[in-house]
């Protein structure tokens, strides 16, 4: 008989490459670290220009003018500043997971990273949609909370094919979410901390975990 | 009970065991998928390809995507029965030996 291979080795050898072929495993957790900085040096961006307090109800006062209808430079500086952070989180994000991949030479756009940009893209964008709506229809109270439940779903979708860690990440944005739609007019408190402080926490926390 | 006995010996070689490995949690594989994965050289990656094939343990499909040939691989029912025993005998050859 030829040369055996330790069974338990074998095993282990089996479990990696089922788990490098259907889970993309190069994602970065300081790519969360990064995003969560961004999104408090945001919200700390909102605050400070309108003088508001992240625990006030101010913000929602802030939205509409004394006349009741919607502030729209309050909005545009939002969606600014907002689009800022989103840019430079997803650039940092794909900045140092590129990085991670051709540290371990594994490749970058494979069929594991499609399947992960797909499972956040679609409930994304159904979120993104919704939140227009909510605002055609005036309903501001609710953009925040949504945003949160439909970022914590699609999260949640993403998790079965990446780090499944994802998770703990995604249960904690979509209760935070439900939470702040019951509690509402908190909307720059709650984007402050499930954009910022959820993913600085979780993203510490994989980097611990997988890249010490 | 003898467990080497029930060790499939077809999957004796590595890179047999990561095809089956990779084709058991993923539908239909490329060859230049799978050789990315496995990175392992053309020749010997078809080689052991063929002889599972042979086995039936896997199912090929030819296509053509513009003028390129296109071979993906899936695993069959019988390559999953045949891959999951050799896996319990694994797992029961090392509960013995503890």
């Amino acid at each position: 008989m030829e040369h055996k291979p330790d069974p338990l080795e074998t095993l282990t050898d089996i479990r990696s490459m089922m788990e490098r072929s259907s889970r993309f495993i190069s994602l970065s957790g300081l790519s969360g670290v990064f995003a969560g900085i961004f999104a408090l040096l945001g919200a700390a961006a909102v605050a400070i220009r309108y003088r508001l307090s992240f625990t006030m109800e101010e913000y929602y006062t802030r939205a509409t003018l004394s006349s009741g209808i919607p502030d729209a430079e309050f909005f545009i500086y939002l969606f600014t500043v907002a689009i800022l952070v989103l840019v430079a989180s997803v650039s940092v994000a794909i900045f140092l997971t590129t990085q991670r991949a051709r540290k371990h030479n594994l490749p970058i756009w494979d069929r594991t990273a499609q399947r992960v940009v797909w499972n956040m893209f679609i409930p994304l964008s159904a979120g993104g949609i919704f939140c227009l709506v909510l605002l055609d229809h005036g309903i501001f109270t609710l953009v925040a909370p949504a945003t949160l439940l439909f970022y914590g779903l699609a999260l949640l979708n993403t998790s079965k094919y990446t780090y499944p860690d994802l998770r703990y990440l995604a249960l904690s944005e979509i209760s935070l979410g439900l939470l702040a739609s019951f509690v509402v007019g908190y909307g720059l408190f709650i984007w402050a901390i499930g954009f910022g402080v959820l993913h600085i926490f979780y993203g510490a926390r994989m980097y611990q975990k997988y890249e010490r | 009970m003898n467990w080497v006995g029930e060790l499939n010996k077809a999957f004796e070689s590595r890179i047999r065991l990561g095809i089956m490995s990779v084709l058991r949690v993923n539908d239909w594989m490329e060859f230049t998928e799978l050789k990315e994965i496995l990175q392992v050289t053309d020749g010997n990656l078809a080689s052991h390809l063929s002889a599972l094939e042979k086995l039936d343990f896997i199912q090929v499909r030819k296509q053509f995507i513009g003028k390129k040939p296109n071979t993906s691989y899936a695993v069959t029912t019988s390559g999953q029965q045949a891959f999951d025993q050799h896996l319990d005998a694994l797992e029961q050859l090392i509960k013995t030996r503890e």
